[in-house]
């Protein structure tokens, strides 16, 4: 195996690994914002329990996420040199700026949320909290416009083989970033909820602390009923610019061989895409579907693969198929959604034990999605690691081949520890249930409020 | 000073910031089997637990502003320095998590030994780094053409030791700063040896470093830096006296003051010995710098960041300062 190849592997692994962390924080984060505001409106203990029970599953996950990040920031520099050189004038400052704005934020404020309960004002836990959620998502801010520029670069002009930047706004603000990032935010937001909805289900089938998981999966709920459906909806938008500014990408995540020139586009609703011969077997289609999915016309024209040379091809199969199994999941989290709307009116949304047992099954399914989603576009990319102007093979570091071997396998090895540690740790921490012995910090609702308050109150909980 | 100096200055500035202040968690790490007892590595693990999180982020600042602003230097020495440069992330993420599932886990032990580990991984590999960059780099048309092993040598491996040495000189006169009673007087003798320790290695390096590459000695001698460098010699050893006197007066802070000088005067020698060039032998900042609009448009998100940023981790020690108790600070 070659460098090239190795390198991919390398950094496929690792930004697999770390995206599946920071996915839960950036939700979380909000999730947490949202319960502790609703701790210092009503002084309820309840919230307060609420925070400190899941911020520990977030300070797991947090720490994880930094670790594994740290890796990537480096291995543009340790494996992919040359792709670093060309673009580092227009690319590193991303980096930088996502260090300067995101990551400090993250990390200055962090030890006050879990620590610093007693050390400030309640306020300033909740800015400390807020700040944290705000430093998570200003980081996807950054990191998906370094990665939408890769994928559309605008702002640039190319000068004896490096990118120069003309305009900084254009470089940002490049024509697949608006649909990179909100798709992004969303998807982070949606995993989170229904993990927390997962989570909480399995407390309440249990029937352990049931007032305390009621209100987390409430809550996670009325989170994931307004993400998931602007998801679909911006899914939507994100097809359509793919099929805009990358043909070739859309081309061979429909598995759209052939240029329609008249009529409409068919839908390939299942095929296995074979790139030898150029056609799709077993395929199922769907007539003039896909001129509408991407134009929103009947008859729209969509560019086919076989409009570009055999070696500018990104790989069929993979595209075809990791694109469809995100969408899938997308349609099913709306009509989980949808159900359980219909629960809810009928104000059975707790108490139905199918609907809590699906919520727990779907529960990794926003992780899978995001890796899908994730090798859909990058995959989706190939041969390119800026889109149509630097190919992969030219962007990897002058380095042997037994270095990147070497460093895949510790990888592997590492990550299994890790993960399998994670894991283990995060079951634990949830096994044990939330916390109810310490003190509630500040001045809060005298104890008699609380037993007034009872239908929600900590002690029925307890 | 023209932008090209405003940017080496502050890339030094983030490395020396991310090399102490990382480097006195690290030391803690570094000190952690020396600790008696469980109740005792809470104690040092609560010393740093609000903060190492942030320590760590210079790093990664580091990272970013290096690639922004000198990319030649980010890939360059990135490649060269493959093995030892992972294997430096290794030891953080070893040390990161352990932290993080230590907490969590009634077998102590496992992770007790991974935050050591992991912090000794960790210095000794940025120490091998340092060393490696020291000797130069091999390059041929602005690209890295050497060997996958060319960081080893032995220089290298003196300074990965004298690291070692340095950041338990900071782990452990940080834990005089936050600790009490026992822990605090093993870290006075612990103190004490590494600032031995590092004298030594001190002494050796400045014999040594003019051996390895006679280039260093011409200069520093050259004019008119000859005027200026005698500065870094006299402050460290002023620090480092400074900082025998009070470990022996049993001072609280003047201690982790005068290692934070000793780390300093170093560093600073260093710099001072390599410039103008940034990547030894030939590579001069003007040849690894990025393009002006790149650095003015960086700059601007420095200048506006970084006193904020600085504002607020400076309130977040001030949030958690004084002595920690070994009562359960974490979560
Ligand atoms: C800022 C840039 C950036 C970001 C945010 C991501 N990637 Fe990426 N990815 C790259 C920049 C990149 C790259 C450095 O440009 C690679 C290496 C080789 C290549 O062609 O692109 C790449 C390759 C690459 C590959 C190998 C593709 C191939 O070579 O065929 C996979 C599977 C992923 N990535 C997966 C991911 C996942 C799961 C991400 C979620 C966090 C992710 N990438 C985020
Ligand atoms: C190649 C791509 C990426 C690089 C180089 C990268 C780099 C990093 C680094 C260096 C850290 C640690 C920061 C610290 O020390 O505090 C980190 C953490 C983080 N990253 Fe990434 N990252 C990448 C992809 C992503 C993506 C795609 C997202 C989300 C959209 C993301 C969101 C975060 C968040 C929220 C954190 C904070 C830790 C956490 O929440 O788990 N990163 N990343
Ligand atoms: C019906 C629903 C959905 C549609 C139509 C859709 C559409 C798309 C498209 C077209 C891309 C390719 C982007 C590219 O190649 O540049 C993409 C990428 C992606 N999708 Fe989806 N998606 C849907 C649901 C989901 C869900 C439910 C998740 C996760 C919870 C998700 C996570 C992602 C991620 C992380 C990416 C890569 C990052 C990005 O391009 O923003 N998607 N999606």
């Amino acid at each position: 195996m070659d460098v090239v190849l190795l390198s991919r592997i390398q950094f496929g692994i690792t930004t697999a690994f770390h995206i599946l962390f920071p996915t839960l924080t950036i939700g979380m984060a909000l999730y947490l914002v949202l319960v502790e505001f609703l701790w210092l409106k009503t002084r309820r203990e309840l919230y307060y329990r609420m925070y400190r029970f899941w911020v520990k599953v977030f300070a797991i996950h947090f720490g994880v996420g930094v670790v594994t990040g740290i890796i990537l920031e480096f291995e543009f520099g340790t494996n992919f040199a040359r792709f670093s050189q060309a673009v580092a004038n227009v690319f590193a400052p991303l980096m930088a700026y996502e260090g300067m704005t995101a990551f400090f934020l993250e990390a200055g404020f962090l030890g006050i949320m879990i620590f610093g309960w007693n050390r400030v004002s309640p306020r300033v836990h909740f800015l400390s909290t807020c700040l944290v959620a705000v430093g998570a998502s200003l980081s996807a801010f950054w990191i998906m416009a370094a990665n939408a520029w890769m994928q559309t670069p605008a702002g640039y002009e190319l000068i004896d083989g490096r990118f120069m930047v003309t305009r900084f706004q254009d470089a940002i603000f490049n024509p697949a970033f608006p649909t990179h990032l909100t798709h992004m935010l969303l998807a982070s937001y949606e995993t989170a909820a229904f993990a927390i909805a997962g989570i909480s289900a399995w407390f309440l089938l249990k029937k352990s602390h049931p007032a305390f998981f009621k209100k987390s999966l409430y809550l996670a709920l009325f989170m994931a009923a307004i993400i998931a459906p602007l998801q679909v909806v911006v899914g939507d938008f994100k097809g359509q610019a793919v099929a805009k500014h990358q043909p070739a990408k859309l081309a061979a995540m429909e598995a759209h061989w052939e240029t329609n020139t008249e009529g409409g586009a068919a839908f390939v609703a299942f095929a296995l895409p074979d790139m030898e011969t150029e056609t799709n077997r077993f395929s199922i289609t769907i007539p003039n579907m896909l001129s509408i999915l991407t134009t929103h016309s009947i008859n729209g024209q969509v560019i086919g693969l076989k409009e570009f040379p055999p070696e500018d091809r990104p790989n069929v199969g993979v595209t075809f198929w990791t694109f469809r199994v995100m969408v899938a999941i997308g349609f099913l989290f709306l009509a989980v959604m949808l159900w359980g709307g219909v629960l809810a009116f009928q104000g059975r949304l707790s108490d139905t034990p199918l609907f809590l047992k699906i919520l727990i099954g779907i529960q990794p399914l926003g992780f899978l999605a995001t890796i899908l989603g994730w090798v859909t576009a990058e995959m989706g990319r190939q041969p390119w690691t800026v889109y149509g102007l630097m190919r992969t093979s030219d962007s990897v570091s002058p380095i042997a081949a037994g270095n990147v071997l070497w460093s895949i396998c510790m990888f592997v090895v590492f990550f299994m520890v890790i993960g399998f540690s994670y894991f283990y740790f995060t079951l634990k921490v949830l096994r044990s249930g939330p916390d109810l012995d310490p003190p509630v910090p500040g001045p809060h609702v005298p104890p008699d409020m609380i037993t007034m308050n009872n239908e929600m109150s900590d002690r029925e909980v307890a | 000073m023209d932008l090209v100096h405003v940017w080496l200055c502050l890339v030094g500035l983030v490395v020396i910031l991310y090399v102490v202040l990382d480097g006195f968690s690290l030391g803690v790490g570094l000190l952690f089997p020396f600790a008696g007892n469980e109740a005792e590595r809470d104690e040092l693990i609560n010393s740093i637990a609000p903060v190492w999180d942030a320590n760590q982020t210079w790093v990664v600042f580091g990272g970013g502003a290096l690639f922004a602003s000198f990319p030649l230097i980010y890939t360059v020495l990135f490649s060269a320095l493959y093995i030892p440069l992972l294997t430096f992330l290794f030891g953080l993420i070893f040390r990161g998590v352990a932290f993080e599932f230590r907490v969590n886990s009634s077998r102590k032990g496992v992770w007790n030994l991974a935050f050591f580990a992991g912090s000794l991984i960790a210095t000794i590999s940025q120490g091998f780094v340092l060393g490696a960059y020291l000797s130069g780099i091999q390059m041929d048309q602005n690209r890295f053409s050497g060997g996958a092993f060319d960081w080893l040598n032995a220089f290298s491996i003196m300074t990965g030791l004298a690291l070692i040495a340095g950041y338990c000189l900071m782990g452990s006169t940080y834990l005089i700063l936050k600790t009490t009673g026992n822990v605090q007087q093993r870290a006075f003798r612990q103190a004490f040896w590494s600032a031995v320790a590092v004298t030594g290695f001190l002494g050796i390096v400045s014999i040594w470093t003019p051996i390895h590459d006679m280039s260093f000695v011409s200069r520093w001698m050259s004019e008119p830096r000859v005027y200026v460098v005698w500065v870094f010699p006299v402050m460290g050893i002023a620090a480092m006296t400074t900082l025998f006197i009070h470990l022996k007066k049993k001072s609280e802070i003047i201690p982790f003051i005068s290692s934070l000088f000793v780390f300093l005067s170093a560093y600073l020698g260093l710099q001072a010995a390599i410039y103008p060039y940034v990547i030894l032998p030939s590579v001069t900042l003007y040849d690894a710098v990025a393009q002006t609009r790149t650095l003015e448009f960086t700059l601007w998100g420095v200048s506006i960041c970084l006193p904020v940023i600085l504002a607020y981790i400076i309130y977040s020690y001030w949030v958690f300062r004084g002595k920690i108790g070994t009562e359960g600070l974490y979560h």
